[in-house]
């Protein structure tokens, strides 16, 4: 139920993003979700793709500091609450969010989150009747 | 005026025999009570009556801090432990100091050879000497204060740190004479400016100023800032600590006190002697000193000496402003600092190699430090949280490590400039 998200470490310079994204596009990988977060620094960006082994490969191949992590991803209604239905049941079971991105688009809204425990996160979603996102979803998408 | 017109004021013949006088009395207590330098000479077929004088000097074998570090802490002593009454100690490259030890006599000689240098720099018992270099294991604060109460002048021992006090206390009670490090001398002044102190209520006069190199320009701006004569002094703890040589009025290189301390010039490389005004490594033979005498020490440091008399009426040899360095030795805020110290702690720790550059600027006259570590791939996380934690890990590490505060930068893998050879390690952006 869990998805594969790619972690990749970029120092603040101008044009390492497009070096990553170039290289990426070079080994005909599609990018199914992004974000970055952000220090003064440098950088996480993070992100969902239609291949992650090849994708890892191609970003070490051009000494990036790739990790590769487990996520969870969901599909819920684009409608008010939605959300927060999903984040009050993981808190009611207290496990904690690390991280997430979601976005909306028509009558459907995607999440993917990083929960402290994976394993319980999932069996509690999945109890709950939420509706997961694969990684086959993903590579049909 | 001069403290000791005997020592300081004798003619090069009698300088000449003083020092051979005190070598050989020197030698013999070496060897026979040290043994890493009775092996020393044995191994060369040296014995002490080879020495016959001052001409014999360079016969003997070097020291290095190798050395002090291979019979840490108290190997080196040339005395029982019982007669040893102080301990002080500067930074090491492995985690270890490099410890020195003083009989009583040393003591004395320390506080002589600092009255010559405060004297030198115009100083007398009428003066109130603030000494804010570091109390403690570093031979500065203590160095200065039993020199400046020899003289009869008064001594307020700040210490270092809380600019604001130094500058109440400046004020308040009458300092006329400041020692610290230069680049500190230049912060105090721009702390002055802002906390609007009016220059001209303070009594300060003279600067004494080491510990760290600083160039003609910062003694200018020093001067101007603060209107004070800045005198440079120079010393190192495994010789003495401050006093073993200092500027006189004329500022025209630095009098080594040379019935205590012999300098020698020596090519790095080769290790022979050069000739007069050459540039070199400066090296010691402390030929009075009887905790921790050394033979032939390395200084690292790089200098030229000069034997020509001096307007002021001192003929002891002058040295010439430091360098450089004949190492990879950076001397941050007064701190010694290899990088190699940095090295051992990327080792240590199981997140990083030792894939790093050391960057050091000095902004509003103070040094600042910067490690740039690569991440390494396989201990990449996911969560910025974790790279905070580790930031403060290896800062913390680096800080207890070499006593330094350190901003720690993690940068992308392979970025740091790799070379064939020796990696370029440190670039140092003061102007020094």
């Amino acid at each position: 139920m869990n998805i594969k998200q790619l972690s990749i470490f970029l120092e603040n310079k101008s044009g390492r993003l497009s070096e990553v994204l170039s290289a990426l596009g070079e080994a005909n990988i599609t990018i199914k979700a992004l974000t970055i977060a952000d220090t003064s620094e440098y950088g996480i960006l993070r992100i969902i793709v239609s291949d992650y082994i090849k994708a890892t490969e191609a970003l070490k191949n051009k000494a990036f500091s790739v990790n590769v992590t487990e996520v969870i991803s969901l599909a819920t209604p684009s409608e008010a609450g939605s959300f927060a239905k999903v984040l009050k049941t993981l808190s009611d079971n207290s496990i904690s969010v690390e991280y997430m991105y979601a976005f909306s688009f028509g009558k459907k809204a995607a999440l993917v989150m990083r929960p402290d425990n994976l394993s319980l996160a999932i069996e509690i979603l999945k109890e709950n009747a939420f509706d997961f996102i694969t990684d086959s979803d993903l590579s049909q998408l | 005026m001069i403290w000791n017109r005997t020592f300081e004021c004798m003619s090069r013949e009698e300088m000449r025999q003083c020092q051979s006088r005190r070598l050989i009395d020197m030698v013999e207590r070496v060897y026979h009570n040290v043994p890493f330098y009775r092996s020393k000479m044995q191994a060369i077929g040296l014995h002490p009556e080879d020495i016959r004088s001052v001409d014999d000097l360079n016969r003997l074998p070097f020291t290095t801090k190798q050395d002090l570090r291979d019979n840490y802490p108290y190997g080196l002593f040339a005395v029982p432990m019982s007669e040893i009454v102080r301990i002080h100690a500067s930074s090491g490259t492995t985690g270890k100091p490099t410890v020195v030890g003083y009989t009583r006599k040393d003591l004395s000689t320390w506080s002589e050879v600092i009255a010559r240098t405060l004297t030198s720099a115009g100083a007398h018992k009428h003066d109130v000497v603030h000494i804010a270099y570091g109390y403690g294991l570093f031979t500065g604060g203590l160095g200065l204060h039993y020199g400046s109460e020899k003289i009869g002048a008064t001594v307020i021992p700040v210490s270092g740190g809380n600019t604001k006090r130094q500058l109440q206390i400046m004020h308040d009670f009458g300092s006329s004479v400041l020692a610290c490090t230069p680049s500190y001398a230049l912060y105090l002044a721009e702390a002055l400016e802002e906390e609007n102190i009016n220059r001209n209520e303070l009594k300060l006069r003279v600067g004494v100023f080491g510990a760290e190199p600083w160039t003609e320009n910062m003694r200018k701006e020093i001067e101007e800032k603060w209107k004070i004569k800045a005198i440079d002094i120079f010393g190192l703890s495994e010789i003495i600590g401050p006093g073993v040589s200092s500027e006189c009025i004329y500022q025209k290189g630095l009098h080594v006190n040379e019935d205590h301390f012999i300098p020698e010039i020596i090519d790095p490389v080769t290790l022979n002697p050069l000739s007069e005004g050459t540039e070199g490594e400066l090296v010691f033979t402390t030929i009075t000193k009887e905790g921790l005498p050394l033979l032939r020490y390395r200084t690292r440091d790089l200098t030229s000496l000069n034997y020509e008399p001096c307007k002021c009426g001192r003929t002891l040899v002058r040295m010439h402003k430091c360098n450089g360095r004949s190492d990879d030795m950076l001397i941050i805020r007064g701190v010694n600092l290899f990088p190699s110290q940095i090295e051992t702690v990327l080792l240590e720790m199981s997140e990083t190699k030792p894939h790093y550059l050391i960057i050091v600027d000095r902004v509003n006259n103070l040094d600042t430090l910067e490690v740039q570590v690569e991440v390494e791939p396989e201990f990449f996380m996911d969560r910025i949280s974790e790279f905070q934690n580790l930031t403060r890990k290896i800062q913390h590490h680096i800080e207890s490590a070499t006593g330094l505060g350190v901003n720690v930068k993690l940068v992308e893998p392979k970025t740091i400039e790799r070379s064939e050879g020796k990696a370029k390690r440190v670039i140092d952006k003061r102007k020094i």
